[in-house]
């Protein structure tokens, strides 16, 4: 059942994103050419990208490539946009992941230190930090970010995934983890310090979601009685939390948490332009300004499909981790 | 054990909530006033370039300037000036759009939520296709698709974030639609549209007024977002993103020209979303 | 020497009413001591005081608890968390939210064994087996593999009774153990429950409000109203002859068996007033005092 819902959703957004772009006004191919085409040059550039025919044969032509891999060839680079998609591809989940892994170690600690501390100001501090974070949205955290380590102490970098003199070893794009196989250390480390600002502009709105609402179920579970019975087994405060709480509270977060991923994947669209991260989402607003059609379709459709994939990731982990559905 | 956590919650709560309402509705109406009379406030003209006082520091910085306050870009042209002047567009977009936006959403959720059957499979899975995709991507491809303007970026936005309106005010809708007094109004009499909106509606109301003014935020930030990338009104008027798009090219040289208004932004699109929290805990039945 | 001792002991909300009302009362060693009264009465409030578990928005105001001549109320809250966890234990009220339904069952009975006694994992789950055969339940492995949600009612509570029993305890306090289970199931546990005590020695603290099982079970009683001690006495003389005039009320209204025809006695107004006026006569003494 889900499966067939996932095939209409993909299928709609294929449909959508096909016959919206075709109504871009501006010539992809006239862009292309230099200033002294002529008339027939534009018209055969057109009919090689199939675009002088009607909207719905294009499609059908587009959804019989796809079927066989073929996503088109980009307009501007004279690439299949498979390869050039693929290529961006390892980037951007690198730095999603990255972000993620960020908002959850800095959700989860501020979530158990005010469970630790509540009813407290240390509390009360967490909860207005965490309202802020909330309130403000990646680009603009990406912005101050800039400010604050590019500016005014150069601690990290701010533009690129590397620094451009280094020579890279790699095989595949995966930059951050082929690094740590190669043990190359220096070069994770330049990779890391291009990745941590743009990373933690992502994960900052996240932490927050994560924070407040990991801690909410927190403190109710702290009032569960199996919490109280492990108090008088004589186990302290923290050791309560994290083992009897902890479980038991972080489950709800997880359908959350699965939700707000997918927007943040949607944020690297503007943070990778922000701080020039070639990746998924940088290639993205250049193919929409350079009109690019074939690969416009091929970017959206893929980040459909992670949308997707990340979901029923996180239906699967549920399922797993909630030992009660384990068993139905 | 419940009374206890209330009790100190709803003192808590309540204060919080009369200083953060009171701030942000502070700040938007300061907002509001600047940008209605902006080009009698704003101390210089916000077009106006002069190559010799290019990138002026703000006041306090030795080597300004008197009379413009906040520096000037790269093109001479006064700072604060702009930001004054972006207001007005900031504002424009944030009111249009987020109420639009919020009638299109709130009508299409409160249709699914209530009516559900047909009606709701076909608005759940519109909702579904629309979060497939990213939305920044979105918005920059409708504005090529639609040409850059104000209306533009208007349209853009109530496109992109129906959906936010929608699955909110759905589920309210369902809730509430399962509840007692629905029951009782059909049973004596009145029709499914007329029960939608005189007993669910006044009930999903303050959910929709909070995302109203969180939309609101949200419009602003996807219209600097987009002067960012220089998708954005196509005159030369200021705004605040195409501001913040130019200052990121100069930052070490002159760090004002992105700091000022980014700050304002900031502090705006915080205003928008404290208003929204403040106004939500007002409503919260438990703390009335 | 009794084992636990409460003296004075006076609890209320934070800035509020007083729960207890200098309470006093002492449990031997391997005694099973009563405590009944109606809802609100605060004999669940006693229990928690002594295992540390009061909730937060309540304090003590006065007394001591001694806990094998240890004042609990004294000691830091480290120490008196360890001191409560080596001695004591808790069979709770609902065994439906009392096992944490993430966890397999083993681990819930070993891990105070392991964690806070210093028990190898060997060690720990054998007792855990032994425990379950003790409280009659076939097939332990099995059990001890589970989670809580896999199991009934009734199983679940003898869980709770076997993991009480766990680090040989010296004193239990069982809180309204049968309130929240079928009434065919009921019988059996109080059995198991007695069985158990009578068995290991454990003193035994018996929070209800049912005076039959008191009359089964317990050694001595003391019986509570509004936070006060109206009678401590043993069982054998409560049931012969009770001294105050609500403890006789509460006798006579319970329903017998043996005299189905009787009616429902109600505890009589004048005996409430009564009761409730010395409550009022103790604040008054207390607020002076």
């Amino acid at each position: 059942m889900r499966l067939a819902t996932t095939a209409i959703t993909l299928a709609g957004v294929a449909v959508i994103v096909f016959f919206v772009i075709r109504v871009v006004p501006g010539n992809p191919i006239a862009m292309m050419l230099p200033p002294g085409a002529t008339e027939d040059d534009i018209a055969r550039l057109s009919a090689l990208y199939g675009l002088d025919k009607p909207l719905v044969t294009q499609f059908g032509i587009w959804v019989a490539g796809v079927m066989q891999g073929d996503f088109g060839t980009s307009i501007t680079t004279r690439q299949p946009v498979l390869d050039l998609v693929l290529g961006r591809l390892p980037a951007t989940l690198e730095l999603s992941i990255m972000a993620l892994v960020m908002a959850m170690i800095l959700g989860g600690a501020a979530a158990l230190t005010g469970t630790r501390f509540r009813g407290g100001r240390t509390e009360g501090a967490i909860d207005v930090a965490n309202g802020m974070a909330l309130s403000v949205p990646d680009f603009l955290w990406g912005l101050v970010l800039i400010l604050l380590f590019g500016v005014l102490m150069p601690v990290f970098h701010i533009s690129g995934r590397v620094t451009p003199s280094l020579e890279l070893p790699f095989t595949t794009e995966f930059y951050l983890f082929e690094s740590l196989l190669r043990l190359r250390f220096d070069l994770w480390v330049d990779i890391v310090s291009h990745m941590f600002m743009p990373a933690l502009a992502l994960a900052v709105p996240l932490a927050a979601i994560i924070g407040q609402l990991l801690k909410q179920s927190l403190k109710e579970t702290m009032n569960l009685d199996y919490v109280t019975l492990a108090r008088t087994k004589g186990y302290g405060e923290t050791r309560v939390i994290l083992r009897e709480a902890l479980r038991n509270a972080a489950l709800p977060t997880l359908t959350l948490v699965g939700v707000q991923f997918t927007f943040l994947i949607g944020g690297t669209v503007i943070i990778e332009r922000l701080f020039s991260y070639e990746g998924l989402g940088n290639m993205a607003i250049d193919a929409v300004i350079n009109r690019d059609l074939p690969l416009i379709q091929g970017i959206v459709i893929l980040f459909a499909v992670i949308f997707t994939a990340v979901n029923l990731i996180v239906d699967l982990l549920y399922t797993v981790l909630n030992p009660r559905l384990r068993h139905g | 054990m419940a009374e206890e956590r209330a009790v100190d919650g709803r003192s808590m709560v309540r204060r919080r909530a009369g200083l953060r309402l009171w701030l942000s509705a502070g700040w938007l109406t300061l907002l509001c006033v600047v940008a209605l009379f902006a080009p009698w406030i704003a101390p210089k003209d916000p077009l106006a370039q002069d190559l010799f006082l290019g990138r002026l520091p703000p006041f306090w910085v030795q080597g300004a300037e008197p009379g413009y306050w906040l520096g000037t870009d790269s093109l001479g042209r006064d700072v604060l000036s702009r930001i004054i002047h972006g207001a007005r567009v900031a504002l424009m977009v944030a009111l249009v759009a987020g109420t639009i936006t919020c009638l299109i959403g709130a009508t299409l959720g409160l249709l699914a939520g209530f009516l559900r059957g047909w009606v709701d499979m076909v608005i759940s899975r519109l909702i579904d296709i629309w979060m497939a995709f990213p939305p920044v991507l979105f918005s920059i491809l409708l504005i090529a698709v639609l040409g850059p303007g104000l209306w533009s970026i208007i349209i853009a936005i109530v496109v992109i974030d129906w959906t936010r309106f929608a699955r909110v005010v759905r589920a309210e809708a369902m809730a509430q639609g399962a509840m007692d007094y629905v029951a009782s109004a059909r049973v004596a009499g009145r029709g499914r549209l007329g029960t939608m909106v005189r007993e669910i509606l006044p009930n999903v109301l303050p959910t929709i007024v909070v995302l109203l003014t969180l939309e609101m935020g949200i419009a602003v930030i996807v219209e600097a977002i987009l002067s960012f990338v220089n998708l954005s009104i196509s005159t030369d008027d200021p705004t605040w993103g195409g501001m913040i798009a130019e200052g990121r090219t100069s930052i070490h040289q002159a760090w004002w020209v992105l700091v000022f208004p980014l700050v304002t932004l900031f502090l705006t699109v915080l205003a928008f979303s404290q208003l929204g929290e403040g106004l939500k805990d007002r409503f919260d039945p438990v703390l009335r | 020497m009794s084992f636990l001792s409460i003296r004075d002991l006076s609890v209320s909300l934070k800035k509020g009413p007083p729960l207890l009302r200098r309470v006093s009362l002492d449990v031997a060693a391997g005694e099973v001591r009563g405590l009944v009264g109606e809802s609100g009465a605060g004999k669940s409030m006693i229990g928690k005081a002594v295992l540390g578990i009061l909730p937060p928005s309540i304090e003590v105001t006065g007394g001591e608890i001694l806990l094998d001549g240890v004042d609990l109320l004294r000691l830091p809250p480290a120490q008196r968390r360890k001191r409560i966890g080596a001695v004591a234990a808790l069979i709770p009220q609902d065994p439906l939210t009392a096992l944490n339904p993430s966890h397999r069952i083993g681990p819930q009975i070993t891990d105070r064994l392991v964690d806070i006694l210093g028990w190898t994992r060997a060690d720990a789950d054998r007792r855990a087996c032994e425990l379950l055969a003790e409280v009659q339940i076939a097939d332990p492995d099995r059990v001890l593999r589970s989670y809580p949600h896999e199991l009934s009612g009734g199983m679940r509570q003898r869980i709770l009774i076997a993991s009480a029993f766990a680090a040989e305890p010296k004193l239990i306090v069982a809180d309204e153990p049968t309130t929240a289970l079928d009434v065919t199931v009921q019988k059996q546990i109080l059995k198991l429950i007695a069985g158990m005590q009578a068995r290991h020695g454990t003193a035994l603290l018996f929070v209800t409000h049912d005076l039959g099982v008191v009359s089964k079970v317990c050694q001595r009683l003391s019986v509570l109203y509004s936070g006060m001690v109206v009678e401590d006495t043993s069982v054998a003389d409560f049931f012969a002859a009770p001294r105050h005039a609500y403890s006789a009320a509460l006798l006579a209204a319970t329903p017998k068996y043996t005299d189905p025809s009787a009616g429902l006695q109600p505890v009589p107004d004048a005996v409430i007033a009564a009761v409730q006026a010395e409550v009022a006569a103790f604040d008054r003494g207390a607020a002076h005092g």
